[in-house]
């Protein structure tokens, strides 16, 4: 199908965009489109205008300052899968990115197009809420920053006020000796996840859990950090009948109904095996990490 | 005898946001006043006549309209004309040379009998070309093919015969 009928404008500074979005109720942001416009040809969103922010100064490329990976917002997904100085500093992201889509998508799809359109089964949102990373608004007032905890409440919907755009994201580094991994179950590849985990593991010299992080999508309204999975883990040598308590932990945690792709007690089933192979992976990581 | 009918009240112009675009297709200038809602792969159909860039889902998911958006692939049904005003594409005419001779790809997919009715090939062959032109080593693997097309539907060869034509390909341009 065809999108409805919209204007659209192209503005060429961050003030005039986001005075033409605060000017119209219905207008949205476009970057890279491969969630928006999707939509549209559906007719499930009908922006009345669209506010076009690719030549928007200063709102390309990536900045990695100390232990912060700035993901401007119309940096496309692709180039920040392939950025060596990302992959450095924090090699779960191209992880993840691996899952997103297709690489025709994520030519043109960015970053923070994925974490504003805010899918609850999309991996980018679980990525940042697992790193505790945040997102900076430029609205009427200035910018200010939102943490990744406050910034998805429900499907498709964030924090983000009506006349604000997202200009970055700031993803944390990963600590030199953790061990990370993300893997998800999908249909087909590129689809969206049936459920998705992502981990990260520290050990201490006995090699025990020292911090365990866990978050998952697809399994309610938004990403979610596992917080009881992770207590199952803390403390221990994550041998396999700890592991399998935080993956019951993890099924627990399941609040999505049966849908089209997947009954509430398959994800539940999913989740928990993801939690388990992820911690696995991570703790493997984390022995590697910290040898080298 | 024939009756004269009423003629349709159609109108001439809808009144539609447009737009002015200049871009640079297949390595010619393209000039056009477009409505603000028409998809690069409309563009590239009804304005310009090139109909080798297919369409098939409209959202995303077949690959059949992928062509190449500032070298990169990309989907045209998943771009506004209005978008890439100014930006170079590339769509499947361009890939045979100007003799008909057939691009080492679209040669690869001939040997390997990698299509059957070609509907979703033209977006094959772009994302593979694409991807051939990326400066980062190809998995050649079964799994590696297979994830390097997830992104293209085929609905008639099972794709065994399309991931041998990868392979055959990536032979026939040194890329293995």
């Amino acid at each position: 199908m065809k999108p409805l009928l919209f204007a659209y404008r192209a503005p060429k500074s961050i003030e005039e965009a986001v005075v033409a979005v605060a000017g119209d109720g219905d207008a949205m942001v476009l970057a890279g489109g491969q969630s928006l416009l999707p939509a549209m040809n559906f007719r499930l969103a009908q922006p009345t205008l669209l506010v076009d922010i690719q030549h928007v100064p200063g709102l390309k490329g990536i900045a990695i300052a100390g232990d912060i990976i700035v993901i401007r917002a119309m940096t496309r997904l692709r180039e920040v899968e392939l950025d060596e100085g990302v992959r450095r500093a924090n090699p779960l992201i191209a992880e993840a990115l691996k899952h997103v889509g297709h690489i025709p998508i994520r030519n043109r799809g960015t970053v923070v197009g994925s974490l504003c359109h805010a899918d609850p089964a999309a991996e980018m949102p679980l990525i940042l809420v697992l790193l505790g990373g945040s997102l900076v608004a430029h609205g009427p007032a200035g910018r200010r920053e939102i943490a990744a905890a406050d910034f998805f409440r429900s499907p498709l919907t964030t924090s983000r006020r009506h006349d604000e755009i997202i200009v970055e994201a700031r993803f944390p580094a990963l600590a030199r000796d953790a061990g990370f991994a993300f893997d998800e179950v999908t249909r087909r590849h590129g689809d969206f996840a049936i459920a998705g985990v992502g981990a990260i593991v520290r050990l201490d010299a006995q090699g025990r859990a020292a911090t365990v992080r866990l978050a998952a999508c697809g399994i309610t309204d938004r990403p979610v950090p596992l917080v009881e999975a992770e207590q199952r883990l803390v403390g221990t040598l994550l041998a396999s009948s700890d592991v399998r308590a935080a993956g019951a932990a993890a099924a627990a945690a399941v609040s999505a109904a049966d849908d089209m792709h997947a009954t509430a007690s398959y994800r539940r089933r999913v989740v928990a095996a993801l939690v388990e192979r992820a911690v696995a992976k991570a703790a493997v990581r984390a022995k590697e990490r910290t040898a080298s | 005898m024939t009756r004269a009918r009423p003629k349709p009240a159609i109108p001439v112009d809808s009144g539609e946001p447009k737009i002015h675009v200049a871009l640079t297709v297949n390595g010619e200038p393209v000039e056009r006043q477009v409505s603000v809602r028409m998809l690069l792969s409309d563009f590239l159909r009804h304005e310009l006549g090139l109909t080798g860039t297919h369409v098939g889902c409209e959202h995303g998911v077949c690959g059949c309209c992928t062509v190449h958006i500032d070298g990169k692939s990309a989907r045209s049904c998943l771009a506004l004309v209005a978008q890439v005003d100014g930006a170079v594409i590339r769509t499947i005419e361009s890939v045979a040379a100007g003799d008909g001779k057939l691009h080492p790809i679209q040669q690869a997919f001939q040997e390997c009998h990698a299509l059957q009715c070609g509907y979703c090939t033209p977006g094959m062959v772009m994302n593979i070309l694409a991807r051939f032109e990326e400066p980062v080593p190809i998995d050649l693997s079964d799994d590696g093919i297979r994830y390097l097309l997830s992104g293209n539907l085929c609905r008639c060869t099972g794709y065994a015969n399309i991931i041998s034509a990868v392979r055959r390909a990536a032979e026939l341009l040194g890329r293995t």
